[in-house]
């Protein structure tokens, strides 16, 4: 029986992804424990996100999707990650609608600069998402 | 503006069931300022309703698109650009659009995909309120600009009900007692006195109990 490999994409701010930026990142979070299989799409800041794009991961066949922004009450653009968790939200409550667990999409609001939690936050995502298993819109 | 809210997904699933292809058409006005059906909500609709398909074992070919207004015949003929190519219309419009699609399209079916439900506006982001109830006997100018028709639950015409409390509702208790704000607003513009005259039993026929309304501009017909 193959094991199941969840397909991730994080979609993360430039403040609090520091560590995907700086010389060696990759051999770098890869020694930290990133998992492989989660993909990074680098935002200006997260309050950019639309709604749409959110939806269009899971129709691309991410099994899961998250979004780093920054602390809620010190976004580096004010409300940037304020209006991120928003749209996690209403994405949940769609996930919800369509009888798919909301827990396959989370916001995390992390500091900015290198931190570990840059790192556990993708292992968290990356064993929830396991335990789930595929998502169901892989369809025909 | 009217308002108007998405209907849920399951409503809008079992409308298309057994569609192959739609045409999903959001509305440049109204429902585009009440983020119910512009072009943004057209986008996520259409990644909803794909992905409620793939979830069932199916497929479906949704067209997305926006007209300027859907409550014009010269914008409704636009929708010749994708004939052939849908075998319904799924409309994010308010109830007018759809209704001037299916007039228009005879043969077409098409589906409402949001619930129209006032005439108001937006006074917090985010946040829209019924204002007008579209009476066609407007009395805004003897209640100092605000409507007892839509904005008391009871619609009274002669003051509050003794259930208002501390300017409050006594039906929805988070909703100010309008005449309790109309009494204020024309105390400060020193018309208060004018609240003593009783307004009459009202005529209702202009609202719309009497069947759909038709205005006629005889100086605009050709």
């Amino acid at each position: 029986m193959s094991v199941f490999t969840p397909d991730i994409r994080a979609f993360v701010c430039h403040y609090t992804s520091q560590q995907s930026c700086a010389a060696g990142a990759e051999e770098n979070m890869k020694a930290d424990g990133f998992p492989a299989n989660v993909r990074l799409e680098r935002q200006v800041c997260t309050g950019k996100l639309q709604v749409s794009t959110l939806l269009k991961a899971f129709e691309d066949g991410a099994d899961g999707v998250y979004v780093v922004g920054c602390p809620e009450d010190t976004c580096h653009n004010l409300m940037g990650s304020q209006r991120a968790a928003k749209r996690v939200l209403a994405v949940q409550k769609a996930l919800t609608e369509l009888g798919v667990e909301a827990e396959r999409i989370e916001m995390f609001h992390l500091e900015r600069g290198l931190h570990p939690e840059f790192i556990s936050a993708a292992q968290n995502m990356d064993k929830r998402i396991r335990n789930l298993g595929p998502g169901p819109f892989k369809g025909e | 503006m009217i308002i108007a809210e998405r209907k849920s997904i399951d409503e809008i699933m079992t409308m298309l069931t057994g569609v192959k292809r739609v045409l999903l058409l959001g509305c440049k006005g109204c429902v585009t300022v009440c983020s119910a059906g512009g072009e943004r909500e057209v986008e996520i609709l259409a990644s909803l309703v794909r992905l409620g398909k793939k979830k069932s074992g199916e497929s479906i070919e949704v067209i997305e698109g926006a007209l300027t207004r859907q409550c014009d015949k010269e914008y409704i003929d636009s929708i010749d650009q994708w004939d052939g190519q849908y075998d319904a219309i799924l409309s994010m419009a308010c109830g007018v659009g759809v209704n001037f699609i299916a007039n228009l399209r005879p043969d077409t079916p098409v589906f409402p995909a949001v619930n129209t439900t006032s005439f108001g506006g937006s006074q917090v982001q985010g946040v829209w309120s019924e204002q007008c109830a579209g009476c066609g006997n407007c009395i805004l100018h003897l209640t100092g600009g605000l409507c007892p028709v839509a904005r008391c639950a009871k619609s009274l015409m002669n003051g509050p009900c003794g259930g208002s409390q501390d300017g409050k509702c006594e039906i929805h208790s988070e909703i100010p007692c309008i005449w309790q704000h109309i009494h204020d607003r024309l105390q400060r513009l020193e018309k208060g006195e004018s609240l003593k005259e009783i307004m009459p039993i009202r005529d209702w026929s202009t609202a719309g109990h009497g069947g759909p309304r038709r205005t006629i501009r005889d100086d605009l017909t050709v």
